[in-house]
């Protein structure tokens, strides 16, 4: 007798959301089973891979990292033209500056750096706050409006800003970012209270909250796995919504990612350590399901997309 | 689970008058009121309808599908009627269902539609005589509905065994009995068959301030046992949350605090 693979059957489909427009337009989503069982599903979108630009300079940023950045770290429209010459799908401008703890900057000044960094390149952007929940609402809106029509994805909206956050978003035509911390159930009522308050929930892009290799991934790819079985399986409209991986940020806080050759000479050099780190926890989330990544090192990038593609085949 | 709205039927006043003076709008409100609280598929119940049930089916039908998108629970004894109704069934938003055929031979043809149709189909398991005993003789019933459906070239995923469901305040033992048959009914085949009850039978009888409480609470156990698919009345918030609630507790959606809503 032949053997029959079986195969299950899924009655969900993960929204497609395009970014960006024009011949750069990137579309994330459209996954009609679980990641990469191309015999039970079609997967019509590449994941993406975003390289990160800050509106400040990269001061507090590993040595690997400012090395591979070099002068145009000093500029973020400099920085993001670089980020487009080597590969990257889209580029992500992380607001850094605006945090009370750093420079403090305003959203005017954020925003004008904002609608600079959107005209430079021609593939999309990703504009997201320092994490400030309260200063982020003022800087989005600013941000958002200062690049109006160039449909980028606005963020993060979180449960203490989600409103305003999402309305500067659905004001701009822009898609929005959700994130909730690390938890299937607060994500999905993310995504309802979003709904409710009339934001499309095909424009949404969910961030589960990621980590780094070695730092809790595994929590990460749990949440990703059970929000891929309700929205397939379970067909729940709300967790079809596809997936952000912002990783970056995490990798390059740990020790593996920084200890020098002589600090630590049994693991290896630190430009490879590091950049394995970044593309190994890149690889993790892919396969889990990941849309969209987060990434600094535009080797490490570079991998990811190998990646992607070995297995888009 | 499956919510199949039962609002539309010619039982109700309001539905009756409608449908005599073939006037939409009625109908159409309550097609769209039931869409919105999240019925899947609307009933529509013309009765018997000896005098004008193809034309009255085919203008139902029509009416509804104008204002909702989503595919009908067709609920006529007549046979002509229903294939009239699958004929003007707009299948773009679905398949439609046949309410329903039975074991008792006037009510063979409706299968030979749905095969004809490729339309799904509700059975009940009743037969030619008195009414079934216990689990045992609805599964003994439901196995010749099946073998007639195969017959027909009904594939049996198209096919929701009805278990029969008799009020409590008179046959109180029957209850118990249709639970255990929707249990049975999926163990006759693999996957396991679909199952559906009108679930409002079990309180016929009861005071009116009782009967949304057995309502409930009988459809809580149904869910348990895995009932695929109820008649109910989706404007009733209260039978809607429960719906929604059995379904978290049992793991089939996932929660969020405001599960309820959606």
């Amino acid at each position: 007798m032949a053997l029959v693979i079986p195969k299950e059957t899924y009655s969900g489909k993960i929204y497609n959301v395009q970014l960006g427009s024009g011949a750069k337009a990137v579309t994330i989503g459209g996954a009609s089973a679980l990641p990469f069982l191309g015999f039970e599903g079609t997967f019509p979108n590449r994941p993406a891979v975003a390289l990160e630009v800050m509106d400040i300079a990269p001061d507090d940023w590993p040595e690997t990292l400012k090395k591979a950045i070099g002068s145009a770290g000093s500029n973020p429209v400099q920085w993001a033209k670089f980020c487009q010459q080597s590969g990257a799908d889209m580029v992500a401008l992380r607001l850094m500056g605006t945090h009370p703890d750093q420079k403090n900057k305003s959203p005017e000044e954020a925003a004008k750096i904002a609608a600079e960094v959107a005209a430079a390149i021609d593939i999309p952007l990703m504009i997201l706050g320092s994490g400030h929940a309260e200063k982020d609402t003022q800087v989005l809106q600013a941000a958002a409006a200062a690049t109006r029509g160039k449909n980028c994805a606005i963020g993060k909206a979180v449960e203490e800003n989600y409103k305003t956050v999402a309305a500067a978003a659905m004001a701009n035509d822009h898609k929005l970012i959700a994130m909730s911390q690390l938890d299937v159930n607060l994500a999905k009522q993310l995504n309802i209270l979003l709904t409710q308050m009339g934001f499309d929930k095909e424009r949404i892009i969910m961030d589960p909250m990621s980590s780094a290799l070695g730092y809790g991934l595994e929590y990460t790819y749990s949440v990703m796995e059970r929000i891929r079985l309700a929205a397939l399986l379970q067909n729940d409209p709300m967790m079809q919504t596809p997936i952000v991986c912002d990783i970056g940020a995490n990798v390059w806080k740990v020790k593996e990612t920084m200890a020098s050759d002589a600090e630590m000479p049994e693991w290896g050099g630190l430009e490879d350590r590091a950049l394995a780190w970044e593309s190994v926890t890149a690889s993790a989330m892919i396969t889990a399901g990941a849309d969209m990544l987060i990434m600094r090192h535009p080797g490490a990038a570079a991998k990811a997309k190998e990646v992607i593609s070995e297995l888009m085949g | 689970m499956i919510v199949i709205g039962e609002k539309i039927s010619v039982i109700a006043k309001k539905v009756r008058e409608a449908l005599g003076k073939k006037d939409p709008k009625p109908l159409q409100e309550l097609a769209v009121a039931q869409d919105k609280a999240g019925a899947h598929f609307i009933d529509i119940s013309i009765g018997p309808a000896e005098e004008n049930g193809p034309e009255l089916m085919d203008w139902a039908v029509k009416v509804l599908q104008e204002v909702v998108e989503k595919p009908l629970c067709l609920d006529t004894t007549n046979i002509k009627a229903m294939e009239a109704g699958l004929k003007a069934h707009n299948n773009a938003w679905g398949v439609p269902i046949i309410n329903s055929t039975s074991n008792e031979p006037e009510r063979f043809p409706m299968m030979e539609l749905a095969g004809k149709y490729n339309a799904k189909i509700i059975a009940l398991t009743l037969g030619k005589g008195s009414i079934p005993a216990d689990a045992e003789d609805r599964c003994g019933i439901a196995a010749e509905i099946m073998a007639r459906a195969m017959e027909n070239g009904v594939p049996m995923e198209n096919l929701f065994l009805d278990p029969l469901i008799l009020q409590l305040c008179t046959m109180q033992d029957q209850g118990l009995q249709a639970i255990r048959a929707v249990k049975m009914f999926q163990q006759l085949n693999d996957p396991p068959m679909q199952t559906v009850v009108g679930l409002s039978n079990i309180s016929n009888g009861a005071p009116k301030h009782v009967r949304p409480i057995i309502n409930r609470n009988f459809l809580t156990m149904l869910i348990y046992e895995g009932l695929s698919a109820a008649i109910i009345d989706p404007l009733d918030k209260d039978m809607m949350d429960t719906v929604k609630t059995v379904e978290v507790i049992m793991g089939k959606k996932m929660y969020a605090h405001s599960y309820l809503d959606m």
